[in-house]
């Protein structure tokens, strides 16, 4: 706790209505969160618990209804839409459960559209690219379609878009739902990576207990309410986070 | 990247790429067409005009045309032309419709012109066989190459009748078409009086003025000194004569309609692609805004969309258009295409894509990125 790093998203209180009318309902109920860099969290939580909606809210996707969103010192409650546009752009990278990647794009200019949207159309900008996409492991599958891709491939190259132009913050929404085991490991592996190596706040919302052994921490999610925190006691390694919540479960 | 993502969208799906094409090639071809048929009425009403070095024209009062004025200004009106400050030169011009016996019996009718060459008036133009100098001789005349079926000779040397007397080709012009589809026959000043039996009257006197002469001036005193008889300017004239011949006669209007209606089934067929493809490409543009493109940049992939397809319809839209143009050349109203033409062709195809890409972008403006986590 001594020099905990300064947190570049920080969430306070939020509350969050959807729908309206008789179908209105409180999707998030008052969750405070921060994010600080150089940490994979997990957000976990039963089926309509509020994870999308909370997740879409930090990424200034989705406006709060009530509560403070701080995003790298910038305070987001009064941003147009252009505005938080701008914030997403500075500052995250997201990655989505259906990779949501361009189909008439080859695996190349899918990343590269990540730097054009922010105006980096240079030549250093390609190479930075490929570079990405070397690191994430797909050399050999620059010039390939999302077609052609298997699943953990195009979550790779998904993977490869969100850190492309060294965000801050990069949120993930169940990034290994759609995958199978091996494939879903080696995302995360590689999500726990971008977190250590490259000093970035990673946090992924899931389902999945496969994914637990990467985690720094869990925050845990009920109703639309934080409802629990794990954190990996510093010093231990990644798998061992894994052992203590199994040993928790355990014991009951 | 906007440029490639905007091709790949369009290429994704040809079948939408080839209507949208088909659209603006329709469009461009209507368009083309019309305005192209426009342009060749125009020049055939005004070729007379345009070819004669006058700055000035005098006719009889109300005359709508130059193939309407009848022999009825006579040496008196020139005289008083003569006399007025800044002119220069004031040299008659006939022009009237004439009976044309055919030399194996039938006949038509022609618009016969008198002018003498060396007055400087109005040349013979576009000879292609004969010159001008031939024109003098004896009993000859110009009519042009198109015309020798309905006038009943095969060329040079043939005879015919013209009112009260005998003429001979001696000289051939081409492309010189007559919008009236009476054919323009040339003959001199003389031979033309001579042959309607009148010794002194004409059609028109064009009025040269001096140099530096201020026309608009002179024209005010002609007009003061002249009774009963029209003062115009060239411009006037031409204008006078296209909108007797393209207006009064609804000819241009049915045109000009016809290329509105090109136009505007163009701009629906290209909105219509234009908004399907971008209602499929919706959830990528969703991931885009997503990923923090501004919406500009958004409207920049939709807008290169419409411009890659207009090029690319102008080009094959416009190469259509040049076939027909072609094809045309012999016909009665041969189609002019001109390069002020085209390019307000392709500022209009352009201009044409923009309008359709507004009810694209419309859509895209709604776009929530919220729903980018749900599906
Ligand atoms: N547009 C909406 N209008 C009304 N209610 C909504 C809307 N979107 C979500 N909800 C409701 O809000 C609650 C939270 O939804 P959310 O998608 O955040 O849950 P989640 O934890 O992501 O669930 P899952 O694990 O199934 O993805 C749910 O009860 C859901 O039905
Ligand atoms: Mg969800």
């Amino acid at each position: 706790m001594i020099d905990q790093p300064q947190p570049v998203l920080e969430a306070i209180d939020i509350v969050k209505e959807l729908g309206s009318g008789a179908g209105k309902v409180r999707a998030v109920k008052g969750a405070s969160l921060a994010l600080v860099p150089g940490e994979l969290t997990l957000l976990m939580g039963p089926s309509g618990s509020g994870k999308t909606t909370l997740l879409s809210i930090l990424g200034c996707i989705l406006s709060s209804t009530s509560g403070i969103l701080r995003v790298a010192g910038t305070e987001t409650t009064n941003l147009d839409s252009e505005e938080l546009a701008d914030l997403r752009r500075k500052h995250m990278g997201f990655i989505f459960q259906s990779y949501n990647l361009f189909p008439t794009l080859t695996a190349l200019e899918n990343v590269r559209i990540a730097l054009d949207v922010r105006g980096q159309k240079d030549f250093s900008a390609s190479n930075r690219c490929e570079e990405v996409l070397r690191d994430v492991g797909l050399a050999h599958r620059l010039r390939s379609y999302p077609g052609n891709l298997s699943g953990g491939e195009q979550q790779r190259v998904a993977v490869a878009r969100a850190i492309a132009s060294s965000p801050s913050i990069v949120l993930a929404d169940e990034p290994t739902a759609a995958l199978d085991g091996e494939n879903g490991h080696a995302v995360m592996a590689l999500l726990a990576r971008i977190a250590k190596e490259q000093k970035r706040s990673v946090l992924a919302v899931t389902h999945d207990p496969r994914t637990l052994s990467y985690a720094d921490r869990v925050v845990r999610i009920e109703d639309g309410r934080i409802v629990g925190e794990e954190r990996r006691p510093d010093g231990l390694d990644a798998p061992e986070i894994a052992d203590l919540t199994k040993r928790r479960k355990a014991n009951g | 990247m906007i440029l490639t993502l905007a091709f790949r969208n369009l290429f994704h799906d040809r079948i939408r790429l080839a209507v949208t094409l088909i659209g603006i090639l329709f469009s461009i071809v209507l368009v083309a067409v019309q305005l192209g048929l426009y342009l060749g009425a125009s020049k055939m009403i005004t070729s007379n005009i345009d070819h004669a070095n006058a700055d000035l024209w005098i006719a009889v009062y109300g005359a709508k045309s130059f193939e309407d004025g009848g022999m009825l200004l006579t040496s008196r009106e020139r005289h008083q032309a003569l006399a007025t400050p800044g002119v220069k030169a004031v040299i008659p011009l006939i022009v009237r419709f004439a009976e044309w016996r055919k030399p194996e019996g039938g006949s038509t009718r022609v618009v016969l012109v008198g002018t003498d060459a060396e007055d400087g008036g109005l040349e013979p133009f576009d000879l292609v066989e004969g010159s001008w100098e031939d024109i003098k001789a004896p009993e000859a005349i110009a009519v042009d190459r198109t015309y020798f079926n309905e006038l009943g000779i095969k060329g040079v040397g043939d005879t015919a009748q013209i009112a009260n007397g005998r003429v001979r080709i001696r000289a051939v012009t081409d492309g010189v078409r007559s919008f009236t589809q009476s054919p323009y026959a040339y003959t001199t000043l003389n031979r033309a009086r001579a042959l309607f039996g009148d010794g002194d009257g004409t059609t028109f006197y064009l009025v040269q003025t001096v140099p530096g002469a201020d026309v608009k001036q002179v024209q005010q005193d002609l007009v003061n000194r002249l009774e009963g008889a029209e003062v115009l300017t060239k411009e006037e004239f031409r204008d006078r004569s296209l909108k007797q011949w393209l207006f009064r006669t609804g000819a241009g209007v049915a045109l000009i309609g016809g290329a509105l209606l090109g136009i505007l089934v163009g701009t629906v067929i290209v909105a219509q692609t234009l908004y399907s493809s971008t209602k499929d490409h919706l959830g990528e543009f969703t991931t885009l805004r997503a990923l923090g493109s501004s919406s500009g940049y958004i409207y920049k992939v939709i807008l290169a969309q419409a411009g890659i397809s207009a090029i690319v319809g102008y080009i094959l839209g416009i190469s259509i258009a040049l076939i027909i143009l072609v094809l045309s050349h012999n016909t009665a109203l041969p189609m002019v295409m001109t390069p002020a033409l085209a390019f307000w062709l392709f500022t209009l195809t352009v201009g044409m894509c923009a309008i359709s890409a507004l009810s694209a972008i419309m859509k895209v403006t709604k776009i929530d990125p919220a729903v980018v986590f749900n599906k």
